[in-house]
């Protein structure tokens, strides 16, 4: 059985890195999914062109909280056209479970704020 | 005890399957009814003067004749095929109210209605100029006393209302309603998605002008759904979609419709669904609609009393009581729905997690995201909702920040 809620996601999603927010961001977007009411505000700060500092607010299911968190992780020091590559297979990589279509929303939520906050194509 | 008549449950012997407000599962006897009707005598309903033919015919338009029964109606003329609730709503709001109700006139719905008994009215709103207005729902119940003050005051053309809420699993009292909208010069369309499949829905003693509900939670097959309109009412209605088999003559530039039901029911119908609803209906009126209504009602007082066992728990709609059916809202501190409901299955308890199609009561009313939600049909017991509530529990252990 697949199970989901490894010990990963569940630390991550009781203390997500770089929770919060920042005094003086140079890039931020909210996003939303309005089917279930998670939300995330991201803010960067970037510099030459690759994230120096990323903090989030994630509100909502383990799942999105979890992945806002390791995402966050990864994204500091990457370029903005290496995030521009980053798909769901990434985030799926990110997470390390299976997600059924239905939670799949949910573990991309965060990777959508950080695009819109740079001003980057999404997908959806 | 009636689990045994349901093959999901066979083929999926630890299966809890608490999301009959979803989808009801269905006896092993619609499963043979389908497959008896494609295996022994598929063929097209009506006109075809072979044997096959005459036997689906017949097999179709009992099933008519048994759905007016169920519900009551004077007539089965005044049962129209559809595909489900919504296109049964769909259909009153494109024939009768785009030319019944005029500019200016009010429709009024409530604030607990699933999408399906918004949406039609809000798009036929904004073609047509008219006022749409929303019932208050307070403290899990429609404002019934505003309600009166507003029909009386502005007389609405309309009354949308649900008989049961598909979130909060209030029982609304759709019958004073009726009184109260047809006192006023208005008619009333009753939701019976929810009612429909657990309790005695009579349109006569209700007095609705339209009911509409779907096969698929009774019981039946999807696909089938069903709108009930009063004959005086349906005979002045012009055709939904047209096409074949709604006619009685057609020349180059003008048709002759066929009288209703049929002017309704355009193209092929839904013959299977049609045959499955059929043995859907028998195999209720075995059990008996009673027993089902208060099978279902025990369950939810043993539900409600042990949830309200739990702290964490916050039940929405009413405590137990007569106007409470089996639909049971929660929300759980600091644990989104989702989360509950992907470990409930990891446990094999199917439930409900979201919106439940009701944005605005989620939004404006109860100020909530989402909810968990647990529904049932004859096929539950005690067991079931046991082994929901220590899985709920563990889960609350588990995954609490």
């Amino acid at each position: 059985m697949n199970q989901i809620y490894k010990e990963l996601i569940l630390d991550h999603y009781k203390s997500p890195q770089n929770a919060g927010s920042l005094d003086n961001p140079t890039h931020e977007a909210t996003e939303e999914n309005t089917s279930c009411g998670d939300s995330i505000k991201v803010q960067l700060i970037m510099k030459d062109g690759r994230i120096k500092k990323i903090k989030h607010i994630t509100e909502g299911c383990a799942i999105s909280v979890a992945a806002a968190s390791l995402l966050s992780e990864i994204l500091v020091g990457k370029s903005i056209i290496s995030i521009g590559k980053l798909d769901e297979q990434d985030i799926i990589k990110i997470l390390g479970v299976q997600l059924t279509a239905s939670r799949i929303n949910c573990a991309l939520l965060p990777l959508r704020a950080v695009r819109k906050a740079l001003k980057l194509k999404t997908e959806n | 005890m009636y689990k045994s008549d349901f093959p999901i449950f066979k083929n999926n012997p630890n299966l809890v399957y608490l999301d009959s407000a979803a989808t009801s599962q269905k006896p092993q006897s619609v499963i043979d009814a389908i497959k008896d009707y494609y295996e022994n005598y598929n063929s097209n309903i009506h006109r075809g003067i072979y044997k096959i033919s005459e036997q689906a015919t017949d097999a179709y338009e009992k099933t008519r004749k048994k759905i007016a029964k169920f519900i009551n109606a004077k007539s089965e003329k005044e049962i129209i095929f559809t595909r489900n609730t919504t296109e049964s709503i769909n259909l009153i709001a494109k024939t009768w109210g785009k030319e019944n109700v005029k500019a200016e006139d009010k429709i009024l719905i409530s604030e607990m209605e699933h999408h399906s008994n918004i949406l039609p009215w809000q798009q036929l709103s904004g073609e047509q100029n008219i006022c749409l207005r929303y019932i208050n729902v307070r403290d899990h119940k429609l404002d019934i006393q505003r309600a009166e003050a507003e029909i009386n005051e502005t007389k609405p053309a309309l009354l949308a209302i649900t008989h049961v809420s598909n979130s909060l699993g209030t029982i609304n009292p759709v019958k004073k309603l009726a009184e109260i909208a047809h006192k006023n010069g208005g008619m009333i369309l009753i939701d019976g998605a929810q009612s429909v499949p657990h309790m005695q829905v009579d349109v006569q003693s209700l007095d609705a002008d339209f009911l509409a509900f779907s096969g698929h939670k009774m019981l039946g097959p999807t696909g089938i759904g069903v709108l009930y309109v009063k004959e005086e009412i349906l005979k002045k209605m012009n055709p939904f979609l047209t096409g074949g088999g709604m006619i009685k003559s057609v020349s180059r530039f003008e048709t002759e419709f066929a009288d209703h039901p049929y002017k309704f029911e355009a193209g092929t119908p839904d013959i299977a669904g049609t045959i499955g609803l059929s043995a859907a209906i028998d195999y209720m009126n075995t059990i008996g609609i009673e027993r089902i209504e208060t099978h279902e009602r025990n369950l939810t007082k043993y539900a409600l009393k042990k949830l309200s066992g739990l702290s964490e728990v916050t039940i929405l709609g009413l405590p137990f009581s007569e106007d409470r059916a089996g639909v049971i809202s929660i929300v759980v501190d600091e644990i989104h729905p989702h989360d509950i409901a992907q470990l409930l299955d990891e446990n094999n308890i199917a439930v409900r997690a979201g919106h439940h199609c009701n944005h605005i009561l989620m939004k404006d009313v109860l100020k909530v995201t989402a909810t968990t939600r647990i529904s049932f049909h004859i096929y539950n017991d005690e067991n079931d909702i046991d082994r929901f509530v220590e899985s709920l529990k563990s889960i609350m252990t588990k995954i609490k920040r």
